[in-house]
């Protein structure tokens, strides 16, 4: 991964007239990084991106992107955007509506039947958009966002809706932007949602962003507890006594610590020899993870 | 210039696969066919020939109809677009709104020509096979078009204004009713009513011809009418024409449309998709 900055964000600030909107945003996206943008509904995922793209005018703060200011024809020219929920022409075909970005974005002709070859649309490329599913309308928006290389790509939601088998390949499309060094921040719902191989993860609560580092970092930092799940041989009582926690069934017993105690328990447990029969460990997930950042602190309680 | 053409030739064959330039072609064929057999009869009784008669007639249908067509054509060229999700799209690409707007028009216009020329022409056609056309009548028909389509071209960049103000389609298709009725209907009434009430004063002899022919529709009326004396004696309006100085109508119906779509683009571009 080079480290050239591509896209540039500090103190963004945007209020709309409901009082909801963007809260000091800062960040940066370098060139071939995969970000995952997270965030309830309403956190302000797309009012970030539309910011970034220029499509909307904010209040305050710096967005460059290659160092061009968002919405001018430079800035414009690098980036590439899908929207959330986007629906092309009913009327057109796949292969026109692609025709029609491509000459729009200056890119040449020859490379709008290889695009649809590489969303898999090559079949149904002159068949009306109408007719598509939403599968297919997604994965003509993919293709869209190839066109004349960007140097940075915004995509909106890209895999809200799509079964897990269509969702793989758009990561698979997102893996060859990446490639290509383009930098792409991927708007989500949830962790789990997004493929494990995004490079940073960013999240968003009500306006702020609450944090942004390395799916490992953010793990580390939230320093959730660990669960274990212990099966006692005869009688969980003695389990119980010892390690606290819950009893499920009268034979096991479900406790939790803190992540740097995790070795020191398991010796406990290994010392006590047969009075355990089996043992699970369960890391925090990641929508335990995501809940931890992205939930306001009264609901989370 | 590129691009331009690019969301024109699009924008066009949406104009075709919805059968638009069809359908208003037919739409206007069929108003003009009546009219003209309409007038079949009592042709002799005026003393000019057919098509004159005719043209008198498609005049006043074209001050209404032109208008409602363009209308309809444009009034979801931005709303609709912007429902789809896809004007937020269009606009990320190194265009400008201007570019995209021209483009839409473009390809508007050339399927309102379209269908004008066809649909109002028809009735030359069918004239001219009965043997009752004169080269007088026969211009003042291509006046009636060129006006027409002229006219179109403001009611289009007017739809666009509308457009680009409403945040759905339906509000749009809303406000566009309403322009039509107030810029073609209510307008002339008005004027009506004014002058009526002046009963042949200053006002009736020298406001009212210029209030008249700032009206893009009513300018098509005074222009389809100054062509040949027996086009303004069928419509009786020769009384303004000679108020007037020569090419006002003209100037409106050419003026307008520049007009309205500056105003068209300076909404546009001040919308947040
Ligand atoms: N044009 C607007 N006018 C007023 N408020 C707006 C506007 N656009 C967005 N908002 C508000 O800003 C907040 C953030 O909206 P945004 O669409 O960015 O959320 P999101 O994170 O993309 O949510 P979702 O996951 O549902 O797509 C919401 O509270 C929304 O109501
Ligand atoms: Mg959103």
């Amino acid at each position: 991964m080079s480290t050239e900055t591509i896209l540039n964000v500090l103190n963004l600030q945007h209020r709309f007239r409901t009082g909801a909107g963007l809260e000091d945003i800062s960040f940066q996206a370098r060139a071939g990084e995969r970000i995952a943008l997270l965030g309830h509904n309403g956190a302000g995922k797309s009012t970030l991106m539309k910011a970034v793209i220029g499509l909307l005018p904010f209040d305050r703060g710096e967005v460059s992107v290659c160092g061009h200011a968002p919405g001018s024809a430079s800035a414009r020219k690098a980036t590439a955007y899908l929207p959330e929920a986007v629906a092309f022409h009913p009327k057109l075909t796949g292969r026109e509506q692609l025709k029609l970005f491509a000459r729009l974005a200056g890119a040449p002709r020859t490379s709008v039947g290889e695009l649809l070859e590489k969303v898999g649309l090559a079949k149904a490329a002159d068949q009306r958009i109408g007719t598509y599913s939403k599968g297919m309308r997604q994965r003509l928006g993919m293709a869209q966002v190839f066109l004349g290389r960007p140097k940075l790509a915004l995509l909106d939601e890209p895999t809200s809706g799509l079964d897990p088998v269509a969702r793989h390949d758009l990561y698979a499309l997102v893996d060859a932007l990446a490639e290509q060094g383009t930098a792409v921040l991927m708007a989500s719902h949830a962790l789990t949602e997004i493929d494990a191989q995004t490079d940073r993860v960013i999240i968003l609560r009500s306006g702020m962003l609450v944090a942004d580092g390395a799916l490992e970092t953010l793990t580390r930092n939230a320093a959730m507890p660990i669960r274990f799940r212990l099966q006692a041989r005869d009688d969980a009582a003695v389990l119980f006594e010892r390690f606290g926690g819950q009893r499920i069934n009268g034979a096991r017993v479900e406790f939790a610590c803190p992540p740097e105690a995790k070795m020191a328990t398991l010796g406990e447990i290994a010392a006590l020899g047969d009075a355990v029969s089996d043992l699970e460990i369960l890391p925090p997930t990641l929508d335990d993870l995501y809940r931890f950042y992205a939930q306001d602190e009264e609901t989370s309680r | 210039m590129t691009q331009a053409l690019a969301i024109a030739a699009t924008e066009f064959r949406i104009l075709r696969r919805n059968r638009w330039v069809l359908i208003a072609t037919v739409l206007l064929a069929v108003f003009a066919l009546s009219l003209t057999l309409a007038g079949a009869s009592n042709s002799d009784a005026f003393g000019v020939d057919l098509l004159t008669l005719s043209v008198a007639s498609m005049t006043t249908l074209a001050v209404y109809l032109i208008p409602l067509l363009a209308l309809l054509m444009g009034f979801d060229a931005i709303a609709g677009d912007a429902e789809r999700g896809a004007l937020a799209l269009l606009l990320t690409y190194p265009m400008s709104r201007g570019t995209l707007l021209f483009g839409k028009f473009l390809a508007h216009l050339a399927g309102l020509s379209i269908a004008i020329t066809l649909g109002l022409g028809i009735a030359g056609v069918v004239c001219w096979a009965m043997g009752s056309v004169s080269v007088e009548s026969l211009t003042s028909l291509a006046r009636l078009i060129a006006g027409s389509i002229l006219l179109g071209a403001f009611f289009l960049a007017l739809s666009y204004g509308v457009s680009a103000l409403s945040t759905s389609t339906a509000a749009a298709a809303g406000m566009a009713a309403l322009l039509w009725l107030v810029l073609v209907v209510l307008y002339d009434l008005m004027l009506l009513g004014a002058v009526v009430w002046d009963d042949g004063g200053t006002f009736s002899r020298h406001v009212f011809p210029w209030l008249l022919a700032a009206n893009p529709a009513d300018a098509l009326r005074l222009w389809s009418v100054t062509a040949a004396p027996g086009q303004a004696l069928a419509t009786g309006m020769t009384g303004v024409t000679h108020a007037l100085p020569n090419g006002v109508a003209l100037a409106s119906l050419l003026i307008w449309p520049i007009a309205g779509f500056g105003l068209a683009w300076s909404v546009f571009a001040r919308r947040i998709p």
